[in-house]
């Protein structure tokens, strides 16, 4: 087992494909650690030598914000829209698409579940 | 997609003269204008802007986080006050 950026437990998968369970941390930015540390495709999480997870633990604090501080600097970002009273902010408040999308139909995902209007039908 | 750095930020001249005869002038003034396309630049912070959204001037304090943004997008062009209750559906 081991631990890399806070709470995040991969398991015996592959490393660059372990690594992607951190929030933060995709494929490409996976494959930029394994690479930089010269670690093989093939090697899994629980043949890391102690080393080896101290220098990915370290690359990923130096290099990338992750987890907690990604969240944060996001929701930050969104809050920043939202007080400076921008078009954009407003889409956030309203819980709307942000990026000149249709709403006549569509737009589920920010609007979430259709919900029923009353007596619309005979 | 984002604008080529090498261009710099878009910005309607006139703009430019009219923030500086604002400054010169004292008095703080609502500066009249339609150009919302244009960038919002760093000697503007401080300045209120009256952005036109078509129908009227919207006052727009300019604030050193607005740098970068378009005047457009604080002067909201669509007013939305909801659907109207269904009539049919009231009375049943």
């Amino acid at each position: 087992m081991a631990r890399i950026a806070g709470v995040n437990i991969p398991t015996n998968k592959r490393v660059v494909i372990a690594l992607q369970y951190i929030h933060g941390i995709g494929s490409k930015k996976a494959e930029e650690i394994t690479t930089a540390l010269n670690i093989p495709a093939e090697r899994r999480v629980a043949q890391l030598t102690d080393q080896e997870v101290l220098q990915i633990r370290e690359m990923i604090d130096r290099d990338y914000t992750v987890e907690g501080d990604l969240r944060r600097e996001v929701a930050m970002n969104i809050k920043r829209l939202m007080d400076l009273g921008s078009y954009r902010g407003l889409r956030h408040r309203r819980n709307l698409p942000v990026r000149g999308q249709r709403t006549h139909t569509n737009a589920r995902t920010r609007k979430g579940k259709a919900k029923p209007i009353a007596g619309k039908k005979k | 997609m984002t604008r080529s750095v090498w261009k710099g930020p878009f910005v309607d001249g006139y703009l430019l003269k009219k923030a500086d005869a604002a400054r010169a002038s004292t008095r703080s003034e609502v500066i009249k204008i339609w150009s919302r396309r244009s960038t919002i630049l760093p000697q503007f912070v401080g300045l209120t802007f009256g952005v036109y959204n078509g129908q009227k001037h919207i006052p727009v304090a300019v604030s050193e986080e607005m740098v970068g943004h378009k005047f457009g997008e604080f002067a909201p062009t669509r007013t939305f006050y909801g659907h109207a209750a269904d009539k049919k559906a009231k009375r049943r």
